[in-house]
């Protein structure tokens, strides 16, 4: 699909390509398969359309007559003027941005110096930044709260240092994948010789960083951070126990509790910027191939 | 100090490289991090798993004997067995059907996408997701009862609040998780064994039982593996269905890190370790037959 090809549809040109060499038969697919995957969609889809329906669902009073109107958008429009909404949505925002950028300056640096200067200790790092799949994250906020809540730490108890142990829980989260991102995204440059060069024109260690090796990792590093945007926004077990409601995930926890419609619309919206985070990394590019999917999420 | 730290990172050629280095001081941030955030939580557990009053025990682990923690631990392990096997065959049918089934591209493509944001899509908007749909008021439950005359949670004892409910669920984040890393696998089978076999008199079905199945075997398994431990470990999705009236092992700890309903911190140190076990098992045969999938499938 490379040259202008306005004539050709690229699906049938895809089908061409993956059609048997000898059978030029164009066929439309097998039976079974569309079978499958149409049972497939069946099952993902009609959740979102249940979640949409009852989304709509909320009545919106005719000021001329007084009569009651659905479906209507009033759901998004409470949800929308919901300052709490507005609140939680920002500060898992906050968060999530904090913890990409703790996350890239803490393993970026370190990938790049196990590398170059102690390759024997790579094992050894690596095994570090997986261990958060044997951690699930309600055992992790456990030992985080019971080691932050009593002497000599007590830091939970300040909002700050609540806020604090929060992000270090999701760069923890985040190491598998980030982690992975950097350094496949490390292997495919050739990183003594850039920073050979780079030493050599007199630059110290960090304008290597900054200007030689993260720009090399961009689309890699791009990846792992739209990941760890997704599932910082929606993550709920760690976020209700360090701070409570204030966070997107209890918040919506909470208003599914106490509302009938809203949640439906925020369920959705909270879909969307899944959607929308992923959609980023299919745009960025893939760094580090695919299957490369997250066990540590918000589940 | 720039020029010859880089001198002496060259392996071979470092005649005087056994002299004290300070390299090591390049990593000391990132395990400084992760003793923070996280081998300092995990020994509080530990020590807190093996401590009673002050005293060194092992009545915590005794302790697990407990009717009511067997039974979360077992209602966990019947869970993440039904959605990682049932996840696992079903994922295998649908990645094959995108694989091998000649559908177009951009349903095979877009599958692909939708599998790496649902994935991703769990926890408390997933679950409200679900209630929207097959719960009490679900659209699909009135839609089955207004249409069909039959009533899912009346008549046919239904409960989106169960074991089964938990199952269909969690499926929605299994099945994506299972395609995204079998498709890889499926197209690493290279087309020259098939023609081979085939050419050998063989039948596609032969071909299946006897080269295809046996070669994809360890990634399945492993994959299935996976999922178990993605199942084992999720705590939102269960702790906003159920709020708890079904003990689940990962929703047990929420409830003990909130009161101690366990009324012993050490037997909740204890469950959290023999959920980390579980994880660990799990993750170790999974990395286990990784590797010996790798063997055929270097594509």
């Amino acid at each position: 699909m490379s040259g202008p090809a306005p004539v050709v549809d690229a699906a049938r040109l895809a089908d061409d390509l993956d059609a048997p060499p000898r059978g030029r038969r164009r066929e439309r697919g097998a039976l079974w398969a569309w079978v499958v995957v149409i049972i497939a969609i069946t099952y993902f889809i009609v959740p979102l359309i249940s979640t949409l329906e009852f989304s709509l669902r909320a009545a919106v009073k005719d000021p001329v007559t007084g009569e009651f109107i659905r479906p209507s958008l009033q759901a998004y429009t409470l949800v929308f003027n919901d300052p709490k909404f507005i609140d939680a949505l920002l500060y898992s925002f906050r968060m999530a941005l904090v913890t990409i950028a703790v996350s890239l300056l803490l393993l970026v640096p370190t990938a790049f110096w196990v590398r170059l200067k102690l390759p024997r200790l790579r094992p050894v790092v690596e095994l570090v930044t997986l261990m958060p799949f044997v951690i699930p994250p309600v055992i992790l906020v456990f030992g985080l709260i019971r080691t932050y809540s009593g002497q000599p730490f007590a830091i939970i108890s300040t909002p700050l240092g609540a806020d604090a142990v929060l992000v270090g829980a999701y760069v923890v989260l985040s190491f598998p994948y980030m982690y992975r991102a950097v350094d496949t995204g490390l292997a495919s440059i050739d990183l003594r010789s850039l920073t050979e060069a780079a030493q050599s024109m007199g630059a110290g260690w960090p304008r290597i960083l900054w200007s030689v090796i993260f720009p090399n990792l961009r689309s890699a590093l791009l990846s792992g951070a739209f990941l760890t945007l997704a599932i910082v926004i929606g993550e709920y077990t760690i976020a209700n126990f360090l701070v409570g409601t204030k966070p997107f995930g209890p918040y919506l926890s909470l208003l599914g509790q106490n509302k009938a419609y809203e949640p439906a619309a925020v369920s959705l919206i909270s879909f969307g910027i899944t959607w929308a985070a992923m959609l980023m990394i299919l745009i960025v590019g893939r760094g580090g191939g695919r299957g490369r999917a997250p066990v540590t999420g918000a589940r | 100090m720039t020029v010859k730290a880089t001198t002496a990172g060259i392996p071979g050629a470092s005649p005087a490289s056994r002299r004290f280095s300070w390299n090591w001081l390049g990593v000391v941030p990132f395990f400084a991090f992760a003793i923070a955030f996280m081998f300092l939580p995990i020994t509080f557990l530990v020590v807190g798993s093996f401590q009673s009053a002050g005293q060194w025990t092992l009545a915590n682990y005794i302790g697990l004997g407990d009717a009511y923690i067997q039974t979360a631990y077992r209602n966990s392990i019947i869970l993440s067995a039904i959605t990682a096997i049932g996840g696992g065959i079903l994922g295998f049918l649908i990645a094959a059907a995108l694989v091998l089934g000649r559908l177009p591209r951009a349903l095979t493509a877009g599958m692909l996408t939708f599998s790496g944001v649902a994935s991703n899509f769990a926890g408390v908007p997933l679950a409200l997701a679900f209630v929207f749909t097959i719960g009490n008021n679900g659209l699909l439950t009135k839609l089955l009862d207004e249409h069909l005359g039959i009533n899912i949670v009346t008549q046919a004892g239904f409960s989106l609040y169960s074991i089964l409910g938990l199952a269909i669920v969690y499926m929605y984040f299994q099945l994506p998780l299972m395609i995204l890393i079998i498709v890889p696998a499926i197209e690493g089978l290279r087309k020259d064994w098939r023609e081979a076999a085939l050419n050998l008199g063989a039948t596609p079905r032969q071909y299946w039982r006897s080269i295809a199945l046996p070669i994809l075997m360890p990634t399945i398994l492993g994959t299935i593996i996976l999922l178990f431990g993605n199942a084992f470990g999720a705590q939102a999705t269960a702790f906003q269905l159920t709020g708890g009236t079904i003990p689940i092992a990962p929703v047990v700890i929420g409830t003990q890190i909130r009161g101690d309903v366990l009324r012993n911190p050490g037997l909740g140190y204890a469950m959290a370790m023999g959920m980390v076990v579980i994880m660990g098992i799990s993750i170790g045969l999974y990395s286990l037959l990784q590797r010996r999938a790798e063997r055929w499938l270097r594509s």
